[in-house]
């Protein structure tokens, strides 16, 4: 007689938290772990401390700034992979749309509506050098800090590479 | 102070309802069942150029249940604060074969659609905007599949019913 009832209201309190979590994980913010070497130093330095070699570091990531879609250069952001949707990748934005980026090869102009993505870890790093620009209606939200392991905490800086980009934003006064 | 002490305890019920409901609201409008007001004329005959409201639903897409001939609603590749309305052409892997002046058959071009893309295009070929000037799209910019309109065509009638999902047909005219 009792048990059922006790079952349902479980249930009842289950879905609700989930509703709530996904909502706030949505709109707000969320935690998110990262895996790979990409973004050496910034994330998973792999370091020969115990702490860096037992678990990925974990990160902040907002959602409050898909309502605008307004990003600035060295923005760390997370997005879909063009290739996988299922994959997400975390890179930083070295351009954004309108500017020219230097690769090795070619200077390429970013077209209206995508961004150009580069991991620091240049090395290792599948970066829009590979898959080309990104569209913005893929990116799923901004890094802000570092969560895990205790002793990296704090914020993610914007570090922008001046020497590379020529960006329409930053009009020349020549 | 115990009659503040009820209020304030009875605001606090009724704010944690009005929240669950909320959130209840978005987990549906953004991975069940949402309905969407779309106009223009790119996808005539099919959705009129005055508006159509029409209900899209978000599962197919994350299952992967997606194919040729589907509507779709995806995020524009070129303003990501836009959504789009479109029909899928092709799937990744297929070949497709296009003209981007409609009126002149004869310089067409072919391309494969690579992996995570599809191809999509208006119904109505002369004034859509889609993958014949964007390119593939990204897979993960879908977001989801309409498969019913509900509008006010005229005062007099409602168009209620399913929106015909057949294959891309060539119009030519001569």
């Amino acid at each position: 007689m009792g048990t059922p009832s006790i079952l349902w209201s479980i249930t009842k309190k289950c879905f609700t938290v989930g509703v709530i979590t996904l909502t706030v994980s949505d709109l707000f913010a969320s935690i998110v772990p990262v895996r790979g070497a990409s973004m050496s130093p910034t994330f998973n330095p792999k370091t020969n401390s115990l702490f860096d070699s037992l678990s990925d570091d974990r990160v902040l990531v907002e959602k409050l700034c898909l309502r605008n879609y307004k990003f600035s250069h060295g923005d760390v952001i997370v997005f879909s992979s063009p290739n996988n949707h299922k994959e997400k990748h975390v890179k930083r934005i070295v351009g954004l749309p309108g500017d020219w980026v230097g690769t090795i090869y070619d200077v390429v102009h970013i077209p209206e509506g995508h961004c150009w993505v580069e991991g620091d870890n240049s090395a290792s790093s599948l970066d829009s050098r590979s898959f080309g620009p990104v569209p913005l209606g893929l990116v799923k939200g901004r890094v802000t800090h570092v969560l895990w392991p205790p002793h990296r905490v704090g914020t993610v800086d914007r570090k922008t590479s001046q020497n590379r980009v020529s960006s329409s934003s930053s009009a020349s006064k020549f | 102070m115990r009659q503040w002490r009820i209020i304030a305890k009875e605001a606090m019920t009724r704010a944690s309802i009005i929240g669950k409901f909320l959130c209840l609201l978005h987990v549906t409008d953004a991975y069940v069942l949402s309905s969407n007001h779309v106009l223009g004329p790119s996808m005539l005959p099919t959705l009129n150029i005055t508006g159509d409201v029409v209900l899209v639903e978000h599962l197919s897409h994350r299952l992967g249940k997606l194919g040729s001939g589907d509507l779709v609603l995806v995020r524009s590749p070129l303003d990501p604060k836009k959504t789009l309305t479109k029909r899928i052409v092709a799937m990744e892997g297929d070949k497709v074969t296009f003209s981007l002046d409609s009126t002149r058959s004869h310089n067409s071009r072919s391309l494969v659609v690579p992996k995570g893309h599809v191809w999509i295009q208006g119904d109505n070929l002369y004034v859509s905007r889609d993958s014949r000037h964007f390119g593939p799209l990204p897979y993960g910019l879908i977001e989801g599949k309409v498969f019913m309109r509900v509008s006010n065509v005229n005062a007099n009638s409602i168009a209620f019913g399913f929106v015909p999902q057949n294959e891309f047909n060539h119009i030519y005219w001569n």
